[in-house]
């Protein structure tokens, strides 16, 4: 569904991401994850037409896509979330869905079934919308799952969440791990999950890449790349006894 | 959505000539919906924070394409107008396709579109051979051997005429506004003017959606500068095409209230009512009083209430029934 072939970006003289390749197939959730500064949130804005590459390319369903505009990215099927919350403030929680289900279908579907999708996606993701209810005392979570509903509601084959855990406490992110694994189920959407907690993705994800200055040091399993000495090594640092625990129980909870 | 209250006001303005007979209040009332018009025009863009002052080049383009046709070629305002309106739609693009492609945005659009302003300004006065330069220009009368009207061009001593002209265009722009305030586009130029990179996000074409309300504001503008140049038949860069006026429907929208309907309208009567007391109560000795003021002014309103003088009674009553 999706194949990354050398993608570069390079700003002046700093080579953020250094040639990367990596692939997805339909229906699969794949974690990116890395420090800080590891280049993931820039390989993330590359394919959701942010940043246009320096090199390489992005081929989305057979078509070549890096370079594209945000919102052609966003016509091609590909909905992005933002990793701090930026809702349209001045509109309420149902119409910040609507738009997106009519401008994410680039006005090809009607003003009446745009707003029906916009429910759909509340609905699935949870979040009461009731009273023309605005986007004033949401919580940290209640806008986490905004960006989730408004990105979903473009009707994307291809999701791309952006640290959809930050900022949540520890009952919320397992919320957040489970409703991504229910939208996987329901619609069939393949997801790239970009995090740099690894704990609770490690639960979900199929696959995991992870980054360090701008390359790819590990790739595979959860628990793999959870052992890999280099990832634990340049990324998990004091955590990482803890890390191993956490996802050596939770690959035994998987297999069960 | 046109209610009740729509056909009575309107149909009660409507008998106003019937029941005025002083010219000076049919004068006031014309000017009154003509300017009405051309702010509920600039609010179009205002609301969505895009801040123009170069609204001024619009209206300056559509009066003076019209009567420098008339003038020169002898081409009817019924053609006249709408090439204006081409011309200064031209112009908007040119503008605002760079502006919006490139992200310009806030104070750096507002001193883009002020440039513009100055530059048709400058033309007109350049080319003071052909537009009568800063000393105005009339269009050629064609009511000659007594007859008070002409169709062709678009000229008529009777006020009554240009009163329901003037009221025609001023419902046809409440009813432009009602219909994008109502439209899909409405939420997608609201989310732009707070989340630029979202709203793309989420597949809004922003460059697109920006150009489309520029080029319909830019469009309405130019069609008032036309409109108000054959009423007065009597044009001048001070009074359609300069930073003054620019600055007049800037300072209009914002005192009568940028995000409701009647706002621009409310804005109207306020800044007439401001310019006419001024005149009558200090007269005309101090020069540029009136723009002082309006100053001095729209940093209150800026301060003290952003939402206008309409859109703070509305939010009153609004909070009124709650609060009892």
């Amino acid at each position: 569904m999706l194949e990354v072939q050398g993608l570069t970006k390079k700003f002046g003289g700093f080579t953020a991401v250094d040639a990367i390749s990596f692939d997805l197939g339909e229906g699969e959730i794949l974690g990116l994850i890395g420090p800080n500064g590891s280049g993931k949130s820039t390989t993330f804005n590359l394919v959701a037409g942010l940043y246009a590459p320096t090199a390489g390319s992005i081929r989305f369903q057979g078509r070549e896509i890096g370079g594209l505009k945000p919102a052609q990215v966003c016509h091609a099927g590909i909905g992005r979330t933002f990793q701090i919350p930026r809702p349209f403030r001045k509109l309420t929680i149902l119409e910040n869905v609507a738009l997106s289900a009519f401008y994410g279908q680039n006005g090809k579907v009607s003003r009446a079934t745009a707003w029906k999708q916009a429910e759909e996606a509340l609905n699935l993701i949870g979040l009461p919308y009731a009273n023309d209810a605005g986007i004033d005392g949401l919580g940290a979570a209640a806008l986490k799952k905004l960006e989730l509903a408004r990105a979903l509601a473009t009707q994307p084959r291809l999701l791309l969440a952006d640290e959809s855990l930050g900022g949540l406490d520890e009952a919320e992110m397992e919320q957040a791990a489970d409703m991504l694994k229910n939208i996987r189920r329901e619609k069939n959407i393949t997801i790239i999950w970009v995090e740099h907690i690894m704990g609770v993705l490690m639960r979900v994800v199929d696959r995991c890449i992870v980054l360090d200055h701008g390359e790819i040091i590990a790739a595979g399993l959860p628990h793999e790349v959870a052992r890999n000495p280099q990832v634990v090594e340049v990324y998990l640092g004091s955590d990482a006894d803890d890390l191993q625990a956490q996802t050596s129980q939770r690959a035994g909870e998987g297999a069960r | 959505m046109i209610g009740r209250n729509w056909i009575i006001a309107t149909a009660l303005l409507a008998c106003v000539p019937l029941a005025v007979s002083s010219l000076y209040i049919l004068h006031v009332l014309i000017t009154l919906l003509i300017w009405a018009f051309i702010y509920t025009g600039w609010s179009l863009m205002g609301r969505f924070g895009l801040v123009s002052f170069g609204h001024g080049a619009f209206m300056g383009i559509g009066a003076y394409v019209v009567t420098l046709l008339w003038n020169l070629q002898g081409i009817s305002p019924w053609i006249g107008i709408p090439l204006g309106m081409l011309l200064a739609v031209a112009v908007a693009v040119l503008i605002g396709y760079p502006c919006f492609r490139f992200r310009i945005t806030g104070h750096y659009f507002a001193l883009v579109t002020l440039a513009l302003t100055e530059v048709v300004r400058s033309i007109i006065i350049a080319l003071r051979d052909t537009t009568g330069g800063s000393l105005g220009i009339t269009p050629a009368s064609a009511l000659k051997d007594g007859a008070t009207w002409s169709l062709t061009a678009l000229q008529c001593s009777d006020k009554r005429v240009f009163f329901y002209a003037a009221l025609v265009c001023w419902l046809v722009g409440i009813w432009i506004w009602q219909r994008i305030d109502q439209s899909m586009m409405r939420h997608a130029m609201q989310a732009i003017s707070q989340e630029e990179d979202a709203a793309a996000s989420v597949g809004v074409n922003v460059t697109r959606a920006k150009l489309t309300i520029t080029v319909i504001s830019a469009a309405m503008t130019a069609f008032g500068g036309a409109l108000y140049g054959q009423y007065q038949q009597y044009i001048n860069p001070e009074t359609v095409a300069s930073l003054g006026v620019s600055l007049q429907m800037v300072f209009a929208v914002i005192a009568g209230g940028m995000f409701v309907k009647l706002g621009p309208t409310v804005g109207a009567v306020f800044t007439l009512l401001l310019t006419e007391g001024l005149r009558v109560g200090i007269g005309n000795q101090i020069n540029s009083l009136d723009s002082t003021i309006y100053g001095l002014m729209l940093v209150l309103f800026i301060i003290y209430m952003p939402d206008g003088i309409l859109g703070k009674l509305m939010e009153k009553r609004r909070a009124g029934p709650r609060a009892a």
